[in-house]
């Protein structure tokens, strides 16, 4: 019923705008020069008119359906003789739901003696209600359709208002991915908050144990120092995946600026663009079951104690590859932006183009290539898949690279996942870790931003 | 003209040089000499090659993948577009200054000591001042910078960076020094500076300039080359070209009739 009201509506509304479009422009070809020059075009008339046919109609389907089910339970209880109906509150929406369930045929029968009865007094306030709401919805985009129409004038301001509604929406459009992050660190802070009641910031942020598998509730002291965390999230992902990411991304990036052949750039830089649209959890399965076992088998062979099948180093290896395009776009675009003049400059006075590269160019741009890297690095340290399926589980606290080292992402898993009580430690830090992580992602978000952004300013 | 000077001061020759940027022919059959003793002036409308023609005088146009150069160009008599003849060795003969200043985003020092440094041509650490200070006198700037050598060159004022610039340029002992309107971005007293400069300069260095400032070529040059859509006009002594032009475009140009 519903469903039929909200086409009607729609088509109602498209009717609207082209009746008023129609007048509009019938108004405007007759002009006599004596006449009001319209102030807007026929399509903002039509618009206008729409707009009234249409919201304050869906406005109307909007709240019957937030009302229509509870008048439909006060129908159906009502035609109850009182002596029968249920007394508390858990009994009576269990009746109206078995009801319900009925009326929409997804139920044969029901556990309630009453139930069945009442399945046609349901039926009838049911349709009842609905076929008001539609009836009102119709009648609502009509009279706002008429109305609209009747504001068709040659001196009405339709562009305004039409204007006016639109920067609206997309002001509202621009608020959301805001809004929702706003609402994220919330959630994050309050359960953060309940953490810490639990248990002491400073343990958490300078505790070296980390055991919440192993505590229960009540015993959480000792078990949460997230320093191993800390330090196998920056050890993967801040120096070894930087090992690899900044030189070779480096690397790529002057090759692709100076030395490529327009040809060669013209089809290796989307390629390489392209590897940061892998998804990381191939790059996980690839750190796992083909980096890793050749890794421990080596330093197992050398003698390496504490060798792991599930290590830093795998993890870290695979990362830095996966990073590489995002530093070499970056370091590309900051190397690009030092004008061809400095380049010139320095080739004009005999300067070979390596030497040019390493003296001028890259210092004029190292600004914009620190930038990259922090970027890379608040990426590397949020990256979750890779090291998850390739970092392990133990928080060692080691600088050994061939043993296992865990992650702030991979707990966050392992602790958000299986069966789960949201009002113990062990689920609760699992916020801590991610309000820790943000901020500090966020912290290098911020420099990385100012420091490339000062650069732009020294070249502009 | 060129055959009353002396073999010996004529530094660079340029025989029937045709230049492209791909199928686009910019410089139509040229043929010029550069002197020690005089400043040559290369002048012209806006688009008519100078730029281009003086680019190919230390092979800048190298840098342009779709640029290609015909013709004979020779430094000291050694063909410069020869296969045997290395770029890097050539610019740093034939030194060049820019039409925007261009300094580093170094030091001061660090600006002159550039060149220098990457073709070895101090030894320690005081020769190196040495020649960072003599580079700096010669150009003039030395009184003006002497006690904030470690600030950085952009933070010099346009005219001043466009003195450091010919400084670095001389910090490497060039024999010519090209300049691209290296007025063209200052104001008149830089560019004041900047004339005087080439005045002390002339007869240390072969000079090439490119103005699109008739009266500047007047001041500065002995010899004058007026280039119009690609070919030379008229090539000869400035006063001549000034008082007394052989061709009527010239005339026309130098009166300001067009350009």
């Amino acid at each position: 019923m519903i469903q039929i009201a909200i086409f009607l509506v729609i088509g109602l509304s498209i009717l609207g705008f082209v009746a008023g479009r129609g007048r509009a422009s019938a108004f405007s070809k007759g002009r006599t020069a004596a006449a009001v020059r319209p102030h807007s075009r026929p399509n903002h008339h039509g618009a206008h008119v729409l707009l009234w046919a249409l919201i304050p109609a869906l406005l109307v389907v909007a709240s019957s359906m937030a009302l229509v089910p509870a008048l439909v339970n006060d129908a159906v209880l009502s035609s109850l003789p009182v002596a029968q109906q249920p007394q508390s509150q858990m009994d009576r929406a269990a009746l109206l739901e078995e009801v319900r369930a009925i009326a929409s045929g997804q139920s044969m029968g029901g556990f309630i003696e009453a139930s069945q009865s009442l399945v046609p007094a349901y039926k009838v306030a049911n349709t009842k209600f609905n076929g008001i709401a539609a009836a009102l919805a119709v009648l609502v985009a009509v009279i706002g359709g008429l109305f609209g129409f009747s504001k068709v004038r040659p001196d009405f301001r339709a562009r305004t208002r039409v204007e006016r509604l639109t920067m609206t929406v997309l002001f509202m459009a621009s608020l959301i991915a805001i809004l929702t992050t706003i609402g994220i660190v919330g959630s994050l802070l309050f359960e953060s908050i309940r953490f810490f009641g639990m248990v002491s910031p400073v343990e958490f942020l300078f505790g070296t144990h980390w055991s919440p598998q192993m505590s229960s509730s009540g015993a959480a002291a000792g078990s949460y120092g997230a320093i191993p965390l800390f330090w196998g999230t920056v050890f993967i992902g801040a120096i070894i995946a930087m090992i690899v990411a900044i030189p070779f991304g480096l690397m790529s990036a002057i090759y692709l600026t100076q030395y490529a052949a327009p040809k060669v750039r013209s089809w290796l830089k989307p390629i390489l663009e392209l590897l940061a649209g892998v998804p990381t959890v191939v790059y996980g399965y690839f750190a796992a079951l083909t980096i890793a076992p050749p890794l421990r088998d080596f330093a197992v062979s050398i003698g390496i104690t504490g060798a792991s099948s599930e290590s830093a180093l795998a993890a870290g290896l695979v990362m830095g590859v996966m990073i590489i395009p995002f530093v070499s776009s970056m370091a590309d675009d900051s190397i690009a932006a030092v004008p061809q003049a400095m380049r010139d400059g320095s080739l004009a006075m005999g300067a070979t183009p390596s030497e040019t590269i390493k003296r001028v160019l890259i210092p004029a741009a190292l600004p914009g290539i620190v930038g990259g890297v922090l970027l890379a690095v608040s990426r590397a340290i949020g990256e979750t898949m890779i090291v998850v399926m390739a970092a392990g589980l133990a928080a060692n606290l080691t600088a050994n690279p061939f043993a296992s080292v865990t992650t702030v992402t991979t707990q966050i898993v392992q602790l958000m996942t299986g069966d789960t009580e949201f009002d113990s430690p062990k689920t609760l830090a699992a916020f801590a870790l991610g309000l820790v992580l943000f901020l500090v992602t966020l912290a290098l978000n911020i420099i990385a931003l100012r420091v490339v952004k000062k650069y732009r300013e020294a070249y502009d | 003209m060129s055959n009353t000077e002396s073999a010996s001061t004529l530094k660079m020759t340029a025989r029937n040089v045709d230049i492209f940027y791909g199928e686009k022919q910019a410089i139509n059959n040229v043929s010029i000499d550069v002197s020690m003793e005089h400043v040559t002036a290369f002048i012209g409308p806006s688009g008519c090659g100078k730029s281009t023609f003086l680019r190919t005088l230390n092979r800048m146009n190298d840098t342009i993948s779709s640029a290609r150069v015909t013709g004979d160009i020779r430094l000291d008599g050694h063909d410069i577009y020869a296969p045997d003849m290395d770029v890097v060795q050539l610019r740093a003969r034939v030194g060049m200054v820019f039409q925007k200043p261009n300094p580093f985003p170094k030091s001061i020092y660090e600006n002159i000591a550039y060149g220098p440094r990457i073709h070895g041509l101090a030894t320690g650490k005081s020769e190196m001042d040495e020649i960072v200070e003599k580079s700096l006198r010669r150009a003039g700037l030395w009184d003006e910078v002497k006690d904030r050598l470690a600030d950085s060159g952009t933070a010099l004022s346009g005219g001043q960076q466009q003195r450091l610039c010919i400084a670095r340029a001389i910090a490497v002992d060039p024999e010519v020094i090209l300049m691209d309107e290296p007025c063209s971005a200052l104001d008149p007293i830089a560019t004041a500076k900047i004339e005087e400069l080439i005045h002390e300069l002339r007869g240390r260095y072969a000079m090439v300039i490119v103005t699109h400032n008739m009266q500047q070529a007047a001041r500065v040059s002995q010899r004058t080359a007026f280039f119009h859509l690609g070919t030379l006009v008229e090539y000869g002594e400035t006063s001549d070209i000034f008082t007394n032009p052989r061709e009527e475009k010239t005339k026309d140009y130098i009166t300001g009739r067009y350009g």
